[in-house]
C-alpha cells in the first residue's frame, strides 16, 4: 500500500479548489492558490525520486472497494509510463498559476484558480487511475473545467470554441464507455467476475470482430484528444480562443491523455487489434505531421501558428507508439515531456508577446529582438527546443521516435523526416519574422522586456529543456521496465501473426520468401 | 376466511398507513384551507410538509414487510416501500419549493396543498398496487389532482390551456388503459399481477387478446411517462403549469406512472417480454431522439427541461428493453438520481422566475453566475447531472442503465442512447454558457430571503452529488427494492391477511 500519497496527490489541488472559491477575490487568491499548487509539485517530486526504476508495475498503489456491485473500485498505482507525466502536470499547472497571477486573467480570477485546481485534480487522477471506470469518472472531470477556463476567460470566439472542444470529446469519450461496458460484461461471461479493475481485463478472451469493434471505440476516444488527423478540428479554435494558461495545459497535458490512453489502454487491451493497425495509424500520424507543419506555415496568428504545430508534433508521438518497439514508444512518451515543455513555453510567451501589444498577428511584429533581447534569447532557446536541436530535449525524443520507425516501417521514417524539415522550417521563418529585421511598427520600439515574474515562470523550463536534451537516462531509466512489459504482450500477438502468415505462406507459395513481407498485409489478405 | 375477522382487518390496515396518513392530510389541507382563506397557505404548506414526513416514518416503519394486503389487491414490499419513500420526498421537495411561490402567485392555498396531497396519494397507490384495478385507480386519483394543479394559475391563459390539453389527451390516453386491462382480463382471467405472472406461458403467448391487451396498455403509460409518440402534451404543460407543479409533475408522476409501468411489464408481464421488448426498443429509440432534438432549439428553460424529461424517459425505457437482469434496479437508481436533479433544476428556475410576469427564458439566466455565484454554481451541477458528467448521480444511473441493456445485449440501443448524450449535452451546456459566459439577464432575488427554497437546492445538491459519489447504499436499496417486488414469481406472495 502506498500509504495515501497518490490520493493526497489528487484530491490536495480539489481541497485548495475549494478554499479558493471561498475566498474573496483579490491578490490572496493568487499566492494561495499557488501555494496550493505547489503541494502537489512537492509531492510529485518525491514520487519521482522513490519511483522504483527497476520494476514495471503499479507502485504506491492504493486499492478500496467503491461500488462492489459493479466490482468497481478506488484503484490508484503509477508506473514508469505515467510517472513522468505526473511530474508535468504538476509542474505546468504551478507555471501557469504563476504566469497568470501576472495580469493575464484580470475577470473573477477565484474562480479561475478554482478551476485551474479542479482540472489537475481531473488529469492527476485520470493518470493515476488503476480502475477503468475511476479512469473515466477523472477522463470527463477535466473536460469540465478546461470547458469553463476557455469560456469565460478566452478570447473572440471563445463561447463557440468551447463547446466545439466538449462536444468533440464527448462524442469520443461517451462511445469508449459503452466500449468499457462491453469489455467488462464479456469478462464477466467468461470468468464469472465482475471487475473495472485494468490487469484483469487484459486476459479477456475476445473474437477478432469485438476486439476490432471494442479498439475503434477507445481508439476514436484517445485520437480526438490527441489529436490525430482527421478528427483535429477542434483543437485550432480552442488553443486560440483559451487564455495563456489554458492553451499552455491544454497542449501541455490534455493532448497528452490521449496518447497515454493508446499507452494505456487501447494498445494493451487489444495488442492484436493494434498490430493489425499499424499501417493506418502510421499513416495518419505522417499526415498529421506534414499536414500541421504546412498548415502552420501559413497562419497570420502567432498562437493558432503553434496550435497547429502541436497537430504536428502529436503525429510524431503517435508515429512512436505505432512502431511498437522500445525506441519508439519510450520517444513517444518523452515527446510528450518535451512538447508539454517546448509547446507550454512558446504559449507563455505568445501570450507575453499578446499582453503588450493586444495582437498576435505575425506582421505587426519584426525586430523585436532590439527592444526585447531577453524574451527573444528565451524564445530562441524555446523554438530551437521546438524543432530539436541536439543538445536541447526535443532531439532526444525525436531522435527515439525516428529510430524506431525506422526499425518498423522505413516509409514512414522517410516522410517523417520531411515533417521534421518542414517544422524547422516553419520556426525559423516566424522567428525571422517577428524578431529579426527591421522594427516595422513604432510601437515596438518601446516594447518592454520579460518582467521578474515572467522571467521566473520562463527559467525552470529553459532549465527542464536543457537537463532533458543533455541527460535524459534518469528519465528514461524509469520508463523503460514499463514500456518493455506493455509491449511485451504486444510482441506475443506479433509473433502469432507471424506464425500464421508463416503457416499461410507456406500452405500457398511454398517457395516464396514470406519473411519479405510485413506482417500487416498478411492480415489484410486473409 | 371468516368476514368479520376484527384482527386480520387490523393487521392489514397498517401496512397502508402512510397511505391513509396523506389522504387524511390531504382532506384536512381541504377543510382547513377553507376555514382559514388564502392568506394562511404558507401555514398551510408546513402543515402539508408535517404530514409528509408522518407518513415517511410510517413508510420507514414497514420497510422489510413483505405481502399482500386486501385480498391481494395490494402489494407491500421492498418495491412499493422504494417508491413511496421517493414519492414522499419528492412532495416534500415541492412543497418546500411552494411555499414562497403560492403566495407570490397568489395560488389558492387549500386546493393547492390538498391536491398535491392527493396527487401524492394517487402515485404511492400505484406503487403498491397488487391488481391493475388498483394500478387505475391510482392513476386516476394522480391524474385528475394533476390537471387541476397544472392549472391553478387561474388567470394565465397559457395555465388554462395546459390544464385543458392535459385533461383531454390524459383521458383519452385513461381509455387506451382501461382497454388494455379489460383484455387483459379477459386473456387472462385474472387481474391480479401475480396470477397474471403465473398465466403467462405456452399458448398464452400467442393469444391475441393478451397481445392486444398489451400494446393498449405501452399506449396509455406511453402517454403518462410522455413517450414518444404520445408527448405531444409535454412541452406545453410543462410551460403552462405553476414552476412547482411542472416539478412535482417532471418527479413525481414520473416516479408514479413508472412504478405502475414497471410493476405491469417488468413484474408480471416479464414472461412476455419478448412480445413487447422490441416495442419498447423502438419506442426508446425514439423517445431519446425526438427529445433531445427538439429540446436543442428550445429557447424557455421550462420547455427545455420537458423535453429533456421526454429524453430521459427514453434513457428509462432503455433499461426496461432490457427487462431483465439488473434492468430493475437500473431503472429504479435512475429515477432517484434523476428525481433529485429535476428537483434541484426547476426549484433554481423558481428562484430565477421574475414575480408575475414569468417567462423562464434561457436569455434571463445570461450573467447569473456573476450576480447570484451560489444558484448559478448549483444549477451547472444539475445541468451537468442531466447531461451524465461524472461523478454525478446522472451519470451514475445512465452507467447502470446501459450496463444493464448491454448485459443484455443491446448494445446498438446503447450506442443510440450514448449518442444522444452527446447531443443533450449541448442544451444543457447552452445555459451554463448563459449563465457563466454572457452578460445581461435578469436581477435574481437573493435567497436569503426564500430559506425554503435555498434549503431545496442545497438538499437536492447534497443528494445529486452524494448519491453520485457514493452510490453504492443507493444502488443496493435500489436493485433490492426490486428483486423484492411480489408476483414477480421469484418472491412467494404470502398473504398479509392470515
Amino acid at each position: 500500500m502506498g500509504g495515501g500519497l497518490l490520493t493526497a496527490l489528487i484530491f490536495l489541488p480539489l481541497l485548495g479548489a475549494l478554499f479558493v472559491i471561498m475566498q474573496r477575490d483579490g491578490r490572496g487568491v493568487w499566492n494561495s492558490a499557488f501555494i496550493f499548487s505547489l503541494i502537489p509539485l512537492a509531492l510529485s517530486f518525491y514520487l519521482f525520486y522513490a519511483f522504483d526504476p527497476h520494476s514495471a508495475d503499479y507502485q504506491f498503489s492504493e486499492q478500496y472497494a467503491w461500488i462492489p456491485q459493479f466490482g468497481i473500485s478506488y484503484h490508484l498505482g503509477v508506473d514508469g509510463i505515467s510517472l513522468l507525466l505526473v511530474v508535468l502536470t504538476t509542474i505546468l499547472i504551478s507555471l501557469s498559476l504563476l504566469y497568470s497571477g501576472g495580469g493575464d486573467i484580470e475577470v473573477r480570477p477565484r474562480e479561475f484558480c478554482f478551476f485551474i485546481l479542479v482540472l489537475e485534480s481531473g488529469l492527476l487522477g485520470a493518470l493515476l487511475a488503476v480502475d477503468v471506470f475511476l479512469f473515466y469518472v477523472f477522463w470527463e472531470v477535466m473536460l469540465i473545467p478546461m470547458y469553463f477556463l476557455i469560456g469565460i476567460w478566452g478570447h473572440g470566439r471563445r463561447i463557440y470554441a468551447a463547446i466545439k472542444f466538449v462536444l468533440f470529446t464527448m462524442f469520443g469519450s461517451i462511445l469508449m464507455l459503452v466500449a468499457i461496458i462491453y469489455l467488462v460484461y464479456s469478462e464477466h461471461v467468461h470468468f464469472g467476475r465482475l471487475s473495472f479493475d485494468l490487469p484483469l481485463m487484459f486476459q479477456v478472451p475476445l473474437t477478432p470482430a469485438e476486439a476490432r469493434w471494442l479498439f475503434a471505440a477507445f481508439a476514436l476516444a484517445f485520437a480526438i484528444k490527441v489529436p490525430m488527423w482527421p478528427v483535429h478540428t477542434w483543437l485550432p479554435d480552442a488553443h486560440t480562443e483559451a487564455p495563456t494558461a489554458g492553451s499552455v495545459i491544454l497542449a501541455g497535458v490534455m493532448l497528452k491523455m490521449g496518447a497515454y490512453g493508446f499507452l494505456r489502454f487501447a494498445i494493451p487491451l487489444f495488442p492484436g487489434v493494434a498490430v493489425e493497425a499499424t499501417a493506418l495509424f502510421m499513416a495518419l500520424a505522417v499526415v498529421g505531421i506534414i499536414y500541421g507543419a504546412m498548415v502552420a506555415m501559413v497562419q497570420p496568428d502567432l498562437k493558432r501558428l503553434v496550435a497547429y504545430s502541436s497537430v504536428s508534433h502529436l503525429g510524431f508521438v503517435m508515429l512512436g507508439i505505432f512502431a511498437l518497439n522500445v525506441q519508439g514508444v519510450e520517444g513517444a512518451i518523452y515527446q510528450m515531456l518535451n512538447h508539454g515543455i517546448s509547446t507550454g513555453a512558446l504559449f507563455l510567451l505568445v501570450g507575453m508577446i499578446y499582453m503588450r501589444r493586444r495582437t498576435r498577428e505575425i506582421s505587426e511584429f519584426g525586430g523585436l529582438w532590439r527592444s526585447a533581447p531577453v524574451m527573444a534569447a528565451v524564445f530562441m532557446v524555446v523554438m530551437l527546443s521546438s524543432i530539436g536541436l541536439p543538445g536541447l530535449n526535443g532531439f532526444v525524443g525525436e531522435f527515439l521516435i525516428m529510430l524506431g520507425t525506422f526499425l518498423r516501417q522505413w516509409i514512414a521514417a522517410a516522410f517523417a523526416v520531411g515533417g521534421i524539415v518542414l517544422g524547422a522550417l516553419y520556426m525559423l521563418w516566424t522567428y525571422e519574422r517577428v524578431m529579426f529585421g527591421p522594427i516595422t511598427k513604432a510601437v515596438n520600439e518601446t516594447l518592454g522586456d520579460l518582467d521578474a515574474r515572467e522571467i521566473a515562470v520562463l527559467a525552470p523550463v529553459i532549465a527542464l529543456m536543457l537537463f532533458m536534451g543533455l541527460y535524459p537516462r534518469p528519465l528514461l531509466m524509469r520508463m523503460e521496465p514499463s514500456v518493455a512489459k506493455m509491449l511485451a504482450a504486444v510482441h506475443v500477438e506479433e509473433a502469432k501473426l507471424h506464425e500464421e502468415h508463416h503457416s499461410l505462406a507456406r500452405l500457398s507459395i511454398p517457395f516464396g520468401h514470406p519473411e519479405s513481407k510485413p506482417p500487416v498485409r498478411a492480415v489484410a489478405a486473409k | 376466511m371468516t368476514p368479520f375477522n376484527l384482527a386480520a382487518i387490523n393487521f392489514a390496515w397498517l401496512p397502508i398507513l402512510p397511505l391513509i396518513t396523506v389522504a387524511i392530510a390531504a382532506i384536512t389541507a381541504l377543510l382547513v384551507g377553507v376555514r382559514v382563506g388564502d392568506e394562511e397557505s404558507e401555514g398551510l404548506g408546513w402543515l402539508t410538509l408535517a404530514a409528509l414526513g408522518i407518513a415517511l416514518i410510517f413508510t420507514l416503519g414497514i420497510v422489510g414487510q413483505s405481502g399482500l394486503a386486501f385480498a391481494g389487491s395490494i402489494a407491500i414490499d421492498g418495491f412499493s416501500a422504494f417508491f413511496e419513500i421517493a414519492i414522499l420526498i419528492a412532495a416534500a421537495f415541492t412543497v418546500l419549493m411552494s411555499l414562497d411561490y403560492a403566495d407570490e402567485n397568489r395560488l389558492p392555498g387549500a386546493e393547492y396543498y390538498s391536491l398535491l396531497l392527493f396527487a401524492a396519494l394517487g402515485m404511492m397507490l400505484m406503487a403498491t398496487a397488487g391488481d391493475l384495478i388498483v394500478i387505475f385507480l391510482g392513476l386516476e386519483t394522480m391524474s385528475l389532482a394533476v390537471y387541476v394543479l397544472a392549472g391553478l394559475r387561474r388567470t394565465e391563459p397559457r395555465s388554462n390551456e395546459a390544464a385543458l390539453k392535459y385533461f383531454l389527451l390524459g383521458a383519452f390516453s385513461t381509455g387506451f388503459l382501461l382497454y388494455g386491462i379489460a383484455l387483459i382480463y379477459g386473456a387472462t382471467g385474472t387481474i391480479k399481477l401475480g396470477p397474471i405472472h403465473a398465466a403467462l406461458g405456452g399458448q398464452m403467448m400467442s393469444n391475441r387478446l393478451l397481445l392486444l391487451g398489451l400494446a393498449m396498455m405501452l399506449v396509455g403509460f406511453g402517454f403518462k411517462v410522455a413517450a414518444v409518440p404520445f408527448h405531444m402534451w409535454t412541452p406545453d404543460v410543462y410551460e403552462g403549469a405553476p414552476t412547482p407543479v411542472t416539478a412535482f409533475m417532471a418527479v413525481g408522476v414520473k416516479l408514479g406512472a413508472f412504478a405502475g409501468f414497471l410493476r405491469i411489464f417488468l413484474v408480471a408481464l416479464a414472461p412476455a417480454s419478448s412480445e413487447w421488448s422490441w416495442v419498447l426498443w423502438a419506442v426508446a429509440a425514439l423517445t431519446m431522439t425526438t427529445g433531445n432534438f427538439i429540446a436543442v432549439v428550445q429557447t424557455n428553460i421550462k420547455r427545455m427541461l420537458a423535453y429533456s424529461a421526454i429524453a430521459h424517459a427514453g434513457y428509462i425505457l432503455v433499461g426496461m428493453t432490457a427487462a431483465a437482469g439488473q434492468a430493475g434496479g437500473a431503472i429504479l437508481y435512475y429515477l432517484l438520481a434523476y428525481g433529485f436533479t429535476n428537483l434541484g433544476a426547476f426549484a433554481v428556475v423558481i428562484a430565477v422566475e421574475r414575480r408575475g410576469e414569468a417567462e423562464d427564458l434561457i436569455r434571463d439566466y445570461r450573467g447569473l453566475a456573476t450576480r447570484a455565484p451560489a444558484l448559478a454554481g448549483a444549477m451547472a451541477v444539475f445541468l451537468l447531472s442531466l447531461t451524465g458528467v461524472p461523478p454525478l448521480a446522472g451519470f451514475v444511473g445512465k452507467f447502470y442503465i446501459f450496463s444493464a441493456a448491454v448485459n443484455q445485449g443491446f448494445v446498438w440501443l446503447v450506442v443510440i442512447a450514448v449518442l444522444n448524450s452527446v447531443v443533450s449535452a449541448y442544451y444543457y451546456i447552452s445555459v451554463i454558457v448563459a449563465m457563466y459566459m454572457e452578460e445581461g439577464g435578469v436581477e435574481v432575488a437573493p435567497m436569503s430571503r426564500k430559506p425554503a427554497l435555498a434549503a431545496a437546492i442545497g438538499l437536492a445538491l447534497i443528494a445529486v452529488v452524494l448519491i453520485g459519489i457514493f452510490p453504492q447504499p443507493y444502488i443496493e436499496a435500489a436493485s433490492n427494492a426490486f428483486t423484492s417486488a411480489i408476483g414477480s414469481g421469484a418472491v412467494g406472495a404470502a398473504s398479509l391477511v392470515p
